[in-house]
């Protein structure tokens, strides 16, 4: 579904991947952990084209968006993603964000769509917020209509750029509760995250960058119980002493 | 009035090209930018009698030698240029994330802008569009210069007949006939969006 092989790239004479390789399989969950400014965020903007890389190549669903001229738009309609910081259309309300890339860009009628997103919407128990401007909801409630937009497009995969980061405490559970429900409903889905306990429950497998390199990658329970890289071990150490605080 | 249409529809157009990306659309930004410096730089007066005077000496046949056709198009041209400045301002303000957000659903840059960026960016300089609108109703007075009955030159004509300094003062009575009312538009267009928001 997604592959990427030696993508590097720069921000000026900051290189922030420097040689990824990555596989992201039908229905796979992997989750990518690492310290903050380790390149997660790049890869998947790089993901879905709203970065160009530099060298290497990106191949989501059959198309090399390293391709000079490749159809980027064509190829983010199969990609979703989930901003950390929500970026709901402020002039557009609930029901009008989700509905409208569907009306824009597959052509969908307002009828047609309006009945999906409210579908979606019923969904993930925000049925009552349609009507409302994104500046009316929480967080988390503003976090999930984001899933349920980018989800309205129907994507083959979505990508969740820490999307718990900038939510309260107490808001995190219903997001990851949605996460979680789209696991199960079988979503090829690539997360960065910082939260450990879910990538190790949900993820297929878990993937260790630092430095603009993945480090070490393993299924969730050998690389929580017994990463085999001192850097990894170094950095679950500091992650779960920052927890005990 | 039609002025007023014109000067959104151009002001607009100038802001969305001088916001595109992109080495290849350098020479439309670079048109855009030189439009904008010229236009708001000559002062408007002067811009009248450059159009007013100057293309009907031309020899262009009716209606295009009328002065009052090309003072027109001189304020449409010169207020353009101050408007696309406030719509530039607009669009920037808008965080780029929002243009992210749009491409990432597979929104193409036009759509982008047409749906996402234009509506947020235009809700946020109503009021100074309307400060400029106020301007430019005010400044009709400058056609004047070239001709046309306008109401401060047929004031200046009465006064200078009857050494009676009413007339100013019903022509001004006249301005804020125009401009007050849309100061007040400004108003409730900014309330109407805050309680729709609500």
């Amino acid at each position: 579904m997604i592959e990427l092989r030696g993508v590097t790239k720069a921000f000026g004479t900051n290189a922030v991947l420097r040689g990824i390789d990555l596989r992201v399989d039908t229905h796979e969950v992997v989750a990518l952990i690492g310290p903050s400014g380790s390149g997660k965020s790049t890869i998947l903007k790089c993901i879905n084209g709203l970065e160009r890389v530099d060298g290497g190549q990106v191949v989501v669903d059959g198309i090399d968006l390293s391709q000079p001229g490749a159809d980027l738009d064509r190829a983010r309609r199969r990609v979703g993603i989930v901003f950390q910081s929500f970026n709901l259309f402020p002039h557009l309300c609930v029901l009008d964000n989700v509905t409208l890339a569907p009306r824009r860009v597959l052509g969908r009628g307002r009828a047609e769509a309006e009945k999906a997103a409210s579908e979606l919407l019923d969904r993930f128990g925000l049925s009552d917020k349609a009507d409302d401007y994104p500046d009316r909801l929480s967080g988390g409630q503003q976090q999930r209509v984001a899933i349920v937009r980018a989800l309205a497009m129907a994507p083959a995969v979505m990508l969740f750029d820490e999307v718990t980061s900038a939510l309260d405490p107490e808001l995190v559970g219903d997001v990851l509760e949605v996460i979680r429900e789209l696991a199960v409903a079988g979503m090829t889905m690539l997360l960065a995250t910082h939260e450990m306990g879910f990538a190790r429950e949900i993820a297929n497998r878990v993937c260790f960058l630092d430095g603009g390199l993945v480090v070490e990658e393993g299924p969730p329970e050998q690389m929580f119980t017994a990463p085999a890289q001192p850097r990894t071990q170094a950095f679950l150490q500091r992650v779960l002493a920052a927890r005990r605080l | 009035m039609i002025a007023e249409v014109a000067v959104l529809a151009l002001g607009l157009l100038v802001a969305v090209v001088r916001n595109l990306p992109g080495p290849a659309l350098f020479p439309f930004r670079a048109l855009a930018t030189i439009y904008t410096d010229v236009f708001r730089g000559v002062p408007t007066l002067l811009l009248i009698f450059l159009f007013g005077f100057g293309i009907p000496a031309l020899g262009l046949n009716r209606p295009w030698n009328k002065a009052i056709i090309w003072a027109t198009v001189a304020i449409i041209l010169n207020y353009g240029a101050y408007v696309a400045e406030v719509f530039r301002s607009g669009i920037r303000s808008v965080h780029p994330s929002q243009m992210a957000a749009a491409r990432s659903l597979g929104l193409s840059q036009w759509q982008s802008f047409r749906f996402v960026i234009i509506p947020q960016a235009v809700r946020r300089v109503i009021p100074p569009l309307l400060n400029d609108f106020v301007a430019l109703q005010k400044d009709t007075a400058l056609v004047a210069a070239v001709g046309p009955i306008e109401a401060l030159r047929e004031a200046q004509t009465a006064t200078a007949k009857h050494f009676n300094f009413t007339p100013y003062v019903v022509a001004a009575v006249l301005f804020l006939a125009l401009t007050i009312p849309l100061a007040r538009l400004t108003d409730w267009l900014t309330a109407r969006q805050e309680a729709a928001r609500q």
